[in-house]
């Protein structure tokens, strides 16, 4: 449900970033007008975050954990019935303001005050409470995972013997308890300045436009981690088994995990070095900021390590996986350029940063989701998905994704500022560039529900261990997982 | 392989990136004309450099896995999966690395901090959507719109050389002098960028927040707002003319003088067609963006004044709302903005344009004494 759900609004907040790419192929105005760019500027953002990316890992989680740690089910279930209800409730507030006199949000997907207050379309309202549902939701999903994880596991599968997958998502899971209710109270701050009149965030009221920042970004950053810990996680699992070698320092990863999600909450004033912080405090977010780039360094060696001397076979899974490895770690550089404070005052809020964020969350939450379909799909359907095609879908996602996001770097290093329908002559060549591979990209999606709907519908029968490498108590019971399976906990060794 | 060429060519083609630099295709930054974006430049390009080696090792590392511990080639999988020396060693590295690149990044930061001894301090104010640029010391200010043609934009109109970032009046500095901006906003936050000189800085309504160059080459370097400001955000550059200090200083006479000269237009006597003319120029720079040169608004966001009841209304309540703005909304209060001939004047072409036949006219003088009643 929650896939199917999340794979809806991908497409949607796909569909508007074609519209978006079709706008800037050519400088000049041509499709749509300034105010209806930036409504699917901040709605192509909301959509694809809170829509697309954080339902999917929340139905992996779903689907996955209880197999893996042996449990018949979540620990929860009508709780987590709620959460998945709720998040369709949201998103159709959300959309429902495109078509609200005054028009969608229209302040980005950060909102910043005063832009989305004193001046926010009359829609804002709504989509405050869209937020607060989904906030809602997600709380709840992520109690599920904890409650699950900590009572329900086999007997003999200790803490340090779960899945990578497993410890991910736990850690992730205490991530969003701790900033979904930061991100529930910034807006209904925005609510209040809005509707009742204070002046939280109203300088002219004596308020404070740069609280805004630091509210919303506490909450931003650790909300970047939550999009990409759970795919660390089934990377985790993946690369081990195409490798057919264990995973490479299993503990430095559960420590680097945590240290990266401890470390999130330390970092957020990165996204303002130009907004006037003091020198100590900006000198302060810097070290955090590169600090953390150590535990990531880590994670990457340990999945190189544990590719190296081991038989390599490239099913899709694994090529998602090894493209998630490269492309995660060009994003992680752009990110250290980002985080040396003086350069960021060149590239802040340039297309440079559009390029690292796409690099870190197409490849990075996109690909691993892909990753995790392919290497999953066989234990959910029952049935094998059509391998030449999915290698396709491979191919034309990861030539698309270079050829839309690499350019992005140019961009902003030349100049272009991000949030602009249109643009100056010189910025024309490479945008056209972006373009193209932007709608190459978006068509290959396409691509992806074929092979989803060919599969379930049929195909060749999967074993319950369909790949070879692959350990963990999922794969010990047969394709499809019946319902309630261990109704009778497996040991562990 | 495929996969191998293909992240072969990627590799390359990211190595040799900064040495590609074509016409139109640029790919990098631009050192820039000033100390600080040259420090910028040269931090980028270490930091860069440093990615670039980190990367080729690891990818280095990667792609021998893969091209040499195939299954496919027979290989067999070895059994280690722990090795705590080099678990440290790749957690101390990178660390010592970090440190090395953090150490010049804090000396140009704190240099970028530093705006003490300014020669020239300038008050840059965002509004939605150009900037004013104040000359404390100097006494004088002004606006500085975007002046390319809507038809350019509309694609009537083949672009000219300096699309998008072309103003009417651009900021004026003299080379080789410490200028600090003061920076502030009167609406939402922009932000204030010029790439050339390393200096962007947010404008935040409430906040004034610092910052400064030295520009050592005279020209014109362009810019752009960088912080979402609402719908014409992407149509308000920053353009900034560095010259040598005396055409500076004979450039800061003509406008001081020019300062005198519309503070004596407002004690001129006008005529009803004076007014109309001088009128319907100072409501295109200055109200068209929201208005639209035809009155006609762009509803619900900014009204209609064709047929509006305030411009078809009493007069003591159009020129309240042109003077003081409407607080809360997009209407910004006009009275500091513009001088008091272009207040009289676009009130009176308001009034009268558009078949708002009122017959009526406000004189510069009587918006003078208007705003001091206040
Ligand atoms: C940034 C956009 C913007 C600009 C520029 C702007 N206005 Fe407005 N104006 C508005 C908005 C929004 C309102 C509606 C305010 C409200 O909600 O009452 C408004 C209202 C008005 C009204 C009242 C109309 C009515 O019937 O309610 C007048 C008169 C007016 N503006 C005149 C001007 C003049 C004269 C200028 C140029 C000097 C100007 N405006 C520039 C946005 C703008
Ligand atoms: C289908 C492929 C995609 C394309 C072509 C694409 C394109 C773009 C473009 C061009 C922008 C910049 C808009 C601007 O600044 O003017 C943008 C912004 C953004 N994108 Fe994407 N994107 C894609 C997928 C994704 C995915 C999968 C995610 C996230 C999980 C994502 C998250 C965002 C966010 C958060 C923003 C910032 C929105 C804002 O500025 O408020 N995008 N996208
Ligand atoms: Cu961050
Ligand atoms: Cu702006």
């Amino acid at each position: 449900m929650y896939l199917i759900f999340s794979f809806a609004m991908f497409l949607l907040g796909g569909t508007m970033a074609m519209v978006i790419r079709a706008e800037l192929f050519q400088p000049g105005l041509q499709i749509v007008q300034p105010e209806f760019f930036n409504q699917m500027t901040t709605m192509h953002g909301l959509i694809m975050v809170f829509g697309a990316v954080m339902p999917a890992f929340v139905g992996l989680a779903n689907w996955m954990i209880p197999l893996m740690i042996g449990a018949p089910d979540m620990a929860l279930p009508r709780m987590n019935n709620w959460s998945f209800w709720l998040l369709p409730c949201a998103f159709l507030i959300l959309v429902s303001t495109l078509f609200m006199e005054g028009g969608a949000p229209n302040f980005g997907w950060t909102f910043y005050a005063p832009l989305s207050t004193t001046y926010g379309p009359p829609s804002t309202t709504f989509f405050i409470f869209a937020i607060h549902i989904m906030g809602v939701s997600s709380i709840m999903g992520a109690i599920n995972v904890i409650a699950t994880v900590l009572n329900m596991r086999a007997p003999g599968m200790t803490l340090m013997k779960m899945p990578m997958f497993v410890w991910t998502w736990l850690i992730t899971a205490f991530l969003l308890i701790a900033v979904m209710p930061v991100l529930a109270g910034v807006v209904t701050m925005m609510l209040m300045d809005i509707n009742f009149g204070t002046s939280f965030f109203n300088a002219a009221g004596g308020g404070d436009p740069v609280l805004f920042q630091h509210v919303f970004w506490f909450f931003g950053h650790p909300e970047v981690y939550i999009m990409i810990l759970p795919a660390f996680g089934a990377i985790s699992q993946i690369i081990p088994a195409f490798s057919r070698k264990r995973l490479f320092g299993y503990a430095s990863m559960v420590y680097a995990t945590g240290a990266i999600a401890l470390l999130s909450f330390l970092v957020w004033a990165h996204h303002m070095f130009t907004v006037g912080v003091p020198v100590a405090g900006q000198l302060f977010f810097m070290y955090a900021t590169l600090l953390i780039a150590v535990p990531t360094g880590v994670k990457v060696f340990n999945w190189v390590a544990t590719m190296f001397r081991g038989a390599l076979t490239f099913e899709a899974p694994m090529l998602f996986a090894i493209a998630f490895v490269i492309l995660f770690s060009i994003g992680g550089f752009s990110g250290l350029m980002l985080a040396i404070a003086p350069a960021d005052f060149q590239y802040h809020d340039t297309y440079f940063v559009v390029a690292h964020f796409h690099y870190v969350l197409v490849p990075g939450a996109i690909f691993g989701i892909f990753a995790s379909a392919y290497f999953w799909l066989p234990k959910w359907t029952g049935h094998m998905y059509d391998e030449t095609l999915a290698k396709t879908h491979f191919w034309l996602s990861f030539v698309g994704m270079n050829l839309a996001f690499f350019p992005m770097h140019f961009l902003g290093l030349a100049g272009m500022p991000r949030r602009i329908p249109d643009y100056a002559l010189q910025f024309a060549d490479f945008n056209m560039v972006s373009s193209i591979g932007a709608f190459m990209f978006g068509a290959t999606q396409l691509l992806f529900l074929l092979i989803v709907v060919k599969c379930a519908r049929g195909g060749e029968k999967a074993p319950a261990k369909p790949w070879e490498g692959a350990e963990g108590l999922e794969w010990e019971i047969p394709s499809p997982a019946p319902y309630h399976t261990f109704a009778t906990p497996p040991d562990v060794k | 392989m495929r996969v191998h060429a293909q992240r072969v060519g990627a590799l390359t083609g990211g190595l040799l990136f900064p040495a590609l630099s074509m016409a139109d295709w640029t790919v990098n930054m631009t050192p820039g004309v000033t100390g600080t974006s040259n420090d910028i430049f040269n931090l980028h390009m270490t930091i860069f450099w440093i990615c670039v080696a980190i990367g080729a090792v690891v990818f280095g590392i990667m792609f021998w896995s893969i091209f040499a511990h195939r299954k496919s080639q027979g290989a067999k999988p070895a059994n280690f999966h722990e090795n705590t020396l080099v678990e440290v060693l790749w957690t101390l590295i990178p660390l010592v690395i970090l440190i090395i690149m953090a150490i010049p990044a804090t000396a140009t930061l704190i240099d970028m901090y530093d705006t003490t001894e300014s020669d020239i301090d300038i008050k840059v104010t965002g509004y939605q959507w150009k900037w004013q640029y104040e000359y404390i010391n100097e006494d004088f200010g002004y606006f500085s719109n975007l002046t390319t043609p809507s038809d350019q934009i509309r694609k009537r109109q083949t672009k000219g050389e300096n699309y998008l970032l072309e103003v009417d009046n651009p900021m004026v500095i003299p080379v080789g002098k410490k200028v600090r901006f003061l920076l502030t906003a009167n609406d939402v936050i922009h932000s204030w960028w010029v790439p050339d000189f390393g200096v962007k800085k947010d404008a935040i309504p409430g906040f004034i927040n610092e910052a400064w160059t030295r520009v050592d080459k005279p020209g014109t370097y362009r810019g752009q707002c960088t912080e979402l400001c609402g719908k014409d955000h992407g149509f308000m550059p920053v353009v900034v003319k560095a010259v040598p200090e005396e055409e500076y200083n004979t450039w800061v006479a003509d406008q001081k003088a020019a300062a005198e000269k519309e503070r004596e237009l407002t004690q001129k006597d006008w005529t009803m067609d004076e007014l109309m003319e001088r009128g319907e120029k100072a409501y295109a720079t200055a109200c068209a963006a929201c208005h639209q040169v035809n009155g006609n608004g762009v509803p619900p966001a900014f009204p209609a004044l064709r047929g509006s009841a305030i411009a078809t209304g009493d007069m003591a309540a159009h020129i309240d709302v042109v003077v003081n703005g409407v607080s809360g909304t997009a209407m910004q209060a006009f009275g500091g903005q513009l001088n008091e001939a272009d207040l009289a004047a676009i009130i009176t072409y308001e009034r009268n344009a558009w078949g708002n036949n009122m017959g009526d006219m406000v004189t510069p003088k009587e918006i003078f004494d208007y705003k001091n009643q206040q």
